[in-house]
C-alpha cells in the first residue's frame, strides 16, 4: 500500500498546483476551534494537514509558533487528545495528516504505542525536527510497521552525502526547510534555495514540500516545479490568532 | 552491575542508553564539523600546549588544594576543598570557556554565543571572547538578567552582548532555546559555546574534557600531600554536571574513591520547583540529548529551581545519567536551608566565602559525615565563589535572621536531618 501523503501530493500535481499543506498546533486558537478550522481546511481542499503536537522547548520553531505552542500547553493541549480527536473524525476527513511534533512527548507516550495509537486513529506520518538521521533508526522501523512515514527534514545547508542518506529510505514526502532559521513568515527567501532544492529534487524520488517562512502562493510558485508543495504555518496561526479562518488564508493557495 | 571504566562515548556520543544528539538537521552539519574540530584540533598537542599555558598564567592554576583544618577537626575527617574558586572570573567555569574559545578560533569562526543562567558562564564566555578577540553574544533568561544585574554589567563591560530570553520560563533552559535558534542561523561564523555537559555530543564529552584538569590535578595534589594516597571520596554540586564531571572524572577508573554528585532540592515542600534531575527525574530527549530530566507526563519540561541559581536546570548530563545507572557514582539533593547553612559554616569556619552552588556539596559532606569513614579523606570541589550570592543570601538573612543563629556550631550541622536516597 503506498502512502497517502504521496498520493495526496501527486493528486494536487494531476490538477496543475502545488499541493497545500497548512500546519496548526493542538488547541489554536482554543481547542474547540481547532478541530472546526481543521474541518474547513479540509472541506477547502487542503491536501495535508499538519497536526502540530505542542511541547514546552521548540528549538526549530520561532516566535509566532513558540508563543501560540506555549498558549495550547496552558489550555492542556496533550498527545493523547489529539490522537483522541483524530480517531472520532477518522474516515471523515479527505486529507491526509501528518502530526509535527518534538522527540520527547512522542518518548513519554511511548514509541510503540504512538504508533500503534496513531494508525488506528488515522495518522499517515510524522515530522519529528529534533530527530535527526542518525537518531532515527529504530523508531523509523516502529513508525514503518504501522505504515507510517517519517519525513525527513532537510535544508540549505544539508550536504549532497547527507541528502542520499535521508534519500535512501524516504516515505511520504520530503521537507525542505527554506531558511537557514526558524519556522516565522518572512517577505523573501534567501536565493540560495534554489540551487539547493534543486540538488534535493535531484537526490529524492518523493514528492518535495517546501516550508518555513511562507505567506504567499507567489514565494512559492517562483519555485515553479523544484516544489510540489508547500507547507503554510506561522503566517495560519498568526491569521488564525487575529480572528480569521485558517480556511480563507488558505483559498489563495489552493486556486 | 560491573562499574564502567571506559569513558569515551560511543560515535554517536551515546553513554550507555544516554546522549546522543537530537537537533535539527539544520544543526547536524556544525555539530559534525564540531566533532571533528574536538578529534583534530583539540587533541592536537600544539593546543593542548597552548591551553595549558592560557590556564595557568591567564587563570592561575593550577588551583589549590586546601585541608580545611577546622572543618575537619570538627567531622572527625579530612576534609579538602578544590579551590575553583580562585581561578580568574571566580568559578571552575572558565576552564571551559577559554578551551571552547580559543577551539572557536582555531576553526576560524569570529563570534561565539553563550547562554547563561547565574550568569558566571557568561562573565566566563565574555572573558574568554574578549581575551581571544571574539565577538561575543550572551543569551539569558530575562528574570536572571534582573536577579543578576551585576553580571550582566560585567558582561557588558567585557565587550559582550546580553540579550534577555522573553520566551517560556524566562530562565536558563529558554536561554539555552535561543542560543541553539541563534546558532541555526548563524553556524557558518558562530560557535555555541554551551557551559556545562550537556546538549548534543560532542558538548558532554568536549566540556568534560576541558574540566578534567579540576580532577586530574587534584588527583596528582593529594598523592603528593599523602604519598601517593588516593581520597576516600570527591564529592561536587551538579547543575548541568560540569564542575562535577571535571573532578569525577581522572578518579572514574579508581573504583576505591566514592564519586558523590549533589543536586538541589529546592525548597524540599513536597510539589516544591527543585533542580534535581537524577535524584528525583526520569529520561527524555531534551536540548540535544536524551538523558534524566523533571517532566510532566506528558513529555513537558517542568520548571526547576534552587536557590543557587547556577543549578537551576531542569536536565544534566547525560554521562551522570550513565555512571549513576551503572552505580558508579551516587547522586543526593541537598535543600536550600542547608546548602545555606553550609555556606555560613564555610565563611566562619574557614574564611572561605563559597558559591551557593558549590554549598551544596559542602553541606552534603557536613550533613553525611557519618556516612564517610571516620578518618576517611573527602575532597570536595569548591566551584566558585559566593560574591555573586551575596544578594541572595541578604534577603534570606532579611526573611529571618534568627535562622542561621546556630552557624558557629558545626556540630549542629552534622546532626542535621539527612538528605539523599
Ligand atoms: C559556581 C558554580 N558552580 C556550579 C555551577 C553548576 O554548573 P555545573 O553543574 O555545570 O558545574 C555553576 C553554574 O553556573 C556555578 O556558577
Amino acid at each position: 500500500m503506498g502512502s497517502l501523503l504521496t498520493t495526496r501530493i501527486e493528486e494536487a500535481k494531476a490538477k496543475g498546483r502545488k499541493a497545500v499543506i497548512p500546519y496548526l498546533p493542538f488547541c489554536h486558537p482554543d481547542c474547540e476551534r481547532f478541530w472546526t478550522e481543521i474541518e474547513g481546511m479540509d472541506a477547502a481542499g487542503a491536501d495535508v494537514i499538519e497536526v502540530g503536537v505542542p511541547f514546552s522547548d521548540p528549538v526549530a520553531d520561532g516566535p509566532v509558533i513558540e508563543e501560540a505552542v506555549n498558549e495550547c500547553l496552558e489550555r492542556g493541549a496533550c498527545l493523547k487528545g489529539i490522537l483522541d480527536g483524530l480517531a472520532e473524525r477518522k474516515g471523515k476527513l479527505h486529507a491526509a495528516i501528518v502530526l509535527m511534533g518534538y522527540v520527547n512527548p512522542f518518548m513519554q507516550y511511548g514509541w510503540e504505542k504512538f504508533a500503534a495509537d496513531a494508525a488506528a486513529a488515522g495518522v499517515s506520518g510524522l515530522i519529528v525536527p529534533d530527530l535527526p538521521y542518525e537518531e532515527a533508526g529504530e523508531i523509523k522501523a516502529l513508525l514503518r510497521a504501522q505504515g507510517l512515514d517519517l519525513v525527513p527534514l532537510v535544508g540549505l545547508n544539508t550536504s549532497a552525502d547527507r541528502l542520499a542518506l535521508y534519500a535512501e529510505d524516504a516515505s511520504g514526502f520530503a521537507y525542505f526547510v527554506s531558511v537557514l532559521g526558524t519556522t516565522g513568515a518572512r517577505d523573501s527567501l534567501p536565493e540560495e534555495v534554489f540551487e539547493k532544492l534543486t540538488l534535493a529534487r535531484k537526490a529524492f524520488t518523493v514528492p518535495l514540500a517546501l516550508g518555513f517562512g511562507i505567506k504567499t502562493p507567489e514565494q512559492a510558485a517562483r519555485f515553479g516545479d523544484l516544489a510540489d508543495a508547500v507547507v503554510i504555518g506561522s503566517a495560519i496561526v498568526s491569521h488564525t490568532k487575529a480572528g480569521g479562518s485558517a480556511a480563507q488564508f488558505l483559498a489563495p493557495f489552493l486556486k | 552491575m560491573t562499574p564502567k571504566k571506559d569513558t569515551t562515548p560511543t560515535d554517536s556520543g551515546y553513554y550507555g542508553e544516554f546522549g546522543g544528539r537530537f537537533v535539527p538537521e539544520l544543526l547536524m552539519p556544525p555539530v559534525l564539523e564540531l566533532t571533528r574540530a574536538a578529534q583534530e584540533i583539540v587533541a592536537s598537542k600544539e593546543f593542548q600546549d597552548e591551553f595549558t599555558a592560557i590556564l595557568r598564567d591567564y587563570v592561575g592554576r593550577p588551583s589549590a588544594l586546601y585541608h580545611c583544618p577546622n572543618i575537619s577537626r570538627e567531622l572527625g575527617l579530612e576534609f579538602w576543598l578544590k579551590r575553583e574558586d580562585l581561578n580568574h572570573t571566580g568559578a571552575h567555569k572558565i576552564n571551559n570557556t577559554i578551551g571552547q574559545a580559543l577551539l572557536t578560533k582555531k576553526m576560524g569562526k569570529p563570534r561565539i554565543i553563550a547562554e547563561t543562567g547565574a550568569g558566571q558562564h557568561g562573565v566566563a564566555t565574555a572573558t574568554a571572547a574578549a581575551m581571544l578577540g571574539l565577538e561575543c553574544v550572551v543569551y539569558m533568561g530575562e528574570i536572571d538578567v534582573e536577579r543578576q544585574a551585576h553580571n550582566v554589567r560585567r558582561m557588558e563591560l567585557l565587550g559582550a552582548t546580553v540579550v534577555p530570553a522573553k520566551n517560556g520560563t524566562k530562565t536558563l533552559k529558554d536561554a539555552v532555546n535561543l542560543a541553539l535558534k541563534d546558532w541555526i542561523a548563524n553556524q557558518r561564523t558562530t560557535h555555541y559555546c554551551i557551559g556545562s555537559v550537556i546538549g548534543p555530543h560532542p558538548f558532554p564529552e568536549l566540556v568534560r574534557d576541558f574540566q578534567a584538569v579540576i580532577g586530574l590535578e587534584a588527583k596528582e595534589q593529594f598523592a603528593a600531600r599523602t604519598m601517593g594516597r588516593l581520597p576516600d571520596a570527591v564529592v561536587a554540586c551538579v547543575g548541568g554536571g560540569s564542575n562535577a564531571m571535571g573532578m569525577f572524572h581522572a578518579f572514574v577508573p579508581e573504583t576505591s574513591v566514592r564519586l558523590i554528585g549533589v543536586e538541589a532540592a529546592g525548597t524540599g515542600e513536597p510539589g516544591c520547583y527543585h533542580s534535581s534531575s537524577l535524584s528525583q527525574g526520569t529520561p527524555g530527549v531534551f536540548q540535544g540529548t536524551l538523558t534524566k530530566l523533571l517532566q510532566t507526563e506528558q513529555g513537558q519540561i517542568e520548571p526547576s529551581h534552587s536557590v543557587a541559581p547556577g543549578l537551576d536546570y531542569p536536565g544534566v548530563g547525560p554521562e551522570h545519567a550513565w555512571l549513576q545507572a551503572t552505580g558508579r557514582a551516587e547522586y543526593y539533593c541537598l535543600k536550600d536551608d542547608r546548602a545555606l547553612n553550609a555556606f555560613f559554616v564555610l565563611c566562619r569556619k574557614e574564611g572561605i566565602i563559597p558559591a551557593l552552588e558549590s554549598s551544596h556539596a559542602v553541606g552534603w559532606v557536613l550533613d553525611n559525615a557519618d556516612r564517610l569513614p571516620k578518618g576517611g579523606n573527602v575532597i570536595v570541589c569548591l566551584s566558585g565563589r559566593g560574591d555573586k550570592d551575596m544578594g541572595i543570601v541578604e534577603e534570606v538573612l532579611a526573611k529571618d535572621p534568627s535562622a542561621y543563629s546556630d552557624i558557629y556550631s558545626a556540630k549542629y550541622a552534622v546532626k542535621g536531618p539527612k538528605e539523599g536516597k
